[in-house]
């Protein structure tokens, strides 16, 4: 099955193991895997910060890089909702919204790939430690996706899944509200690092960088040992 | 007081707030009590989706043909001898009901409005209007009286005095009116019992809300739980009640429909104690209800919202299930808002109330986690109402901050040139390494100063993604 890359751009510069990971695993599972380099940002920052024209340049480089291409799969939640939106953003312009319908339709988040198209809940990896779950709110409210992840999660060996108090509410990260509004977004960040210790967890598992990058940051900040992982690092973990 | 809640700027209103230890207290302690029970009431009905796609139809329905219902509520209520004045501005609205309360009240030495909960007259300012007329105007909501005893403003639409605990409240019954008794809930409630009860007998005039108006018969509702309104429609001579002009439903069963989704979005409770409905003024032969009726419908911006983006905010039906699963509202509270509709309800509907001049700041008050929209009874999609406002700020209304706008025009330049996009994945890490220690940057320069105030930011890594694919190809 030949599947394209979309890496973002969070976790072409900062992260770039998640992109690493859901490589080698999607091909453990006999995906060809192609990276068009012409890709760029999904074009969620100018978007979310109301500018829609701004957004739209990014948008169109966006569909045109994965125009050919048969699936699209991106390690993050966000963007994956982002480009869900993209035909509902050309409403009123008849060519654009065809080829953002196209993208949109073959477009899947990594663990969405995993169970609701390659069908595997259980990825044979191994992973030894506690580890919770933060279900990144685009990935569970705007994209939808609640299980995909629990399901691959809980057939890993050796993980202790726990779960944190109020593991819903956001991290802070909200792009532009971070910066834009840091106070309120340090206290969010602070109340979620804060139940993440009382859980007593080795590592925070997340389907979205941006919002890892969030959490690991707090918690470096504070000299904690609590480390965040990308689900796919997880995922490809065999055998240690 | 209107709804604009004070004069301090948004920076400052959020400061205060961050400091008020009382407050971050009991605003989270309310929130988690509310939604436990909203989650436990959905489970009870079953199928919560299925009525929130319900209820969401009748609201877009009923607006989608709000001048034909309007039009039907108010020939019924006229037709039955009741008084029906449309008001297009705040001051069209306390002007008309400051005129009936001065006729009401010519005759009397102690002049005195009774009122229940309504947040629309709360949004027109109509309680200073009446007072600086010379009339006593007391709130009869033991939420409301607590406040306006205190001379505070609510913080929530449905639990007004939400961020007061009851030693508060103890402090200010004993301060303005000498009570002496415990902080106890109980004991608390029967003083204010009591004290009210005499304000209800000698009053003229009675002030409601209404929650639902039915135009079919030509009714408004009012869901309360302290028995309060129906004094205040029953026992003095003249009712004036109060309605945005978006709170109708077509008949009985959409009411019945959206009130049990109301009470239980709002407090998890199947019903209120109390749906009462009031159909016009008392007829010949009735034995009890106001002489004289008055509904007085107000647009006061409203209008504006129809037929653009924004129309679904007229959906909403006051539950407040969106300020109570906030992250924003749960560590700023309500006054923070600097609106009587404070949370994602208030920063989508406040700009359009009362202009972006004064609430601009309001739209950026989220992290667009969307937990306000999953909250929604109505689906009001309350975190895209958000990006639409940032939208209307930027691109119509063009006051966004010019270094904002030049960021954002360097963003599509370098996501739509990939040569641009990929110089900056090459040379990201080096451009950051001054500020970088050991793959950390502690103290970012300009706009991540915000960020790294508190956290810490992971270095740009020694390899990008697209280097290391490239070089696997290869």
């Amino acid at each position: 099955m030949q599947v394209s890359i979309m890496i973002t751009c969070i976790a072409d510069m900062m992260y770039p193991q998640a992109g690493k990971d859901t490589v080698e695993l999607l091909e453990r599972f006999g995906c060809v895997i192609d990276f068009p380099t012409d890709q760029t940002c999904c074009g969620q920052p100018a978007f979310n910060s109301g500018y829609l024209k701004r957004a739209k340049e990014a948008i169109k480089q966006t569909i045109q890089v994965f125009e050919t291409s048969p699936y699209v799969v991106s390690p993050s939640g966000s963007c994956v909702a982002m480009v869900k939106q993209y035909p509902d953003i050309f409403r009123h312009d008849q060519v654009w919204y065809e080829r953002a319908k196209q993208m949109a339709d073959k477009t899947y988040e990594l663990t969405q790939f995993l169970v609701y198209v390659l069908n595997v809940t259980d990825v044979q990896s191994t992973f030894s430690g506690t580890i919770t779950y933060h279900p990144s709110c685009h990935m569970t409210r705007i994209l939808g996706e609640k299980e995909a992840p629990l399901q691959l999660l809980h057939n890993i060996k050796g993980a202790t899944l726990i779960e944190t108090e109020r593991q819903e509410d956001c991290c802070g990260f909200g792009g532009m509200f971070a910066i834009k509004n840091s106070a309120l977004s340090t206290e969010m960040v602070t109340e979620k690092t804060t139940h993440i210790e009382e859980a007593g967890v080795h590592y925070v598992v997340g389907c979205d960088v941006a919002c890892l990058m969030n959490i690991e940051g707090k918690l470096t900040r504070d000299g904690k040992r609590i480390e965040v992982r990308h689900i796919a690092e997880l995922l490809n973990t065999v055998g240690a | 007081m209107s709804i604009r809640i004070g004069e301090r700027s948004y920076d400052e209103r959020i400061d205060i707030s961050l400091q008020n230890r009382y407050m971050r207290e009991a605003v989270p302690a309310a929130q988690e009590k509310l939604t436990a029970g909203k989650r436990r009431a959905e489970v009870e009905l079953g199928n919560w989706e299925e009525w929130r796609h319900l209820a969401e139809q009748i609201r877009a329905h009923t607006i989608e043909h709000l001048d034909y219902y309007l039009e039907q509520l108010s020939d019924h209520i006229l037709s039955r001898g009741g008084k029906v004045h449309f008001a297009s501005t705040a001051e069209e609205a306390t002007t008309y009901i400051a005129e009936v309360v001065e006729r009401a009240t010519a005759n009397s030495e102690e002049r005195k409005v009774v009122k229940s909960k309504s947040m629309v007259t709360e949004e027109i300012g109509l309680n200073d209007v009446l007072e600086n007329q010379g009339v006593d105007v007391v709130e009869t909501d033991l939420g409301e009286w607590i406040i306006q005893l205190d001379g505070d403003s609510p913080s929530h639409i449905v639990a007004p005095a939400l961020h007061k605990e009851r030693e508060g409240v103890r402090e200010t019954f004993s301060k303005e009116r000498d009570y002496d008794g415990s902080n106890d809930p109980e004991a608390l409630t029967q003083f204010a019992r009591e004290q009210l009860r005499k304000e209800f007998l000698s009053a003229q005039v009675g002030i409601t809300g209404c929650n639902f108006a039915v135009s079919e018969s030509g009714a408004i509702t009012l869901v309360t739980n302290e028995g309060n309104g129906r004094l205040v429609t029953s026992l003095p001579d003249v009712h004036i009640a109060v309605m945005g002009m978006e709170r109708i439903v077509p008949t009985w069963e959409e009411l019945d429909v959206l009130v049990s989704m109301l009470t239980r979005a709002a407090v998890g409770q199947k019903l209120s104690t109390y749906v009462t409905a009031v159909k016009g003024p008392r007829n010949e032969g009735e034995l009890d209800g106001a002489k004289e009726f008055h509904l007085v419908i107000v647009d006061n911006g409203r209008s504006n919202m129809l037929g653009t983006k924004f129309q679904s905010a007229l959906h909403c039906i006051r539950c407040a299930a969106c300020i109570n699963v906030c992250p924003v509202y749960r560590h700023i509270g309500g006054h923070a808002y600097g609106s009587m509709y404070p949370g994602p309800i208030g920063a989508v509907i406040t700009p359009l109330l009362d202009g972006y001049e004064h609430h601009h700041e309001l739209p950026y008050a989220s992290s667009l986690c969307a937990a306000c929209t999953e909250a929604c009874p109505v689906n009001i999609p309350l975190h895209e109402l958000l990006i639409e406002h940032r939208r209307v700020i930027v691109e119509e209304k063009g006051i966004a901050p010019n270094m904002e706008k030049v960021m954002m025009r360097g963003f599509a330049a370098w996501a739509s040139h990939p040569a641009a996009y990929k110089l900056s994945s090459k040379v990201s890490r080096a451009i950051s390494s001054p500020w970088v220690k050991e793959e950390q940057i502690e103290r970012g320069p300009g706009p991540l100063k915000g960020w790294t105030t508190s956290r810490n930011l992971r270095a740009p890594a020694k390899e990008s993604f697209r280097s290391w694919f490239k070089k696997r190809a290869d």
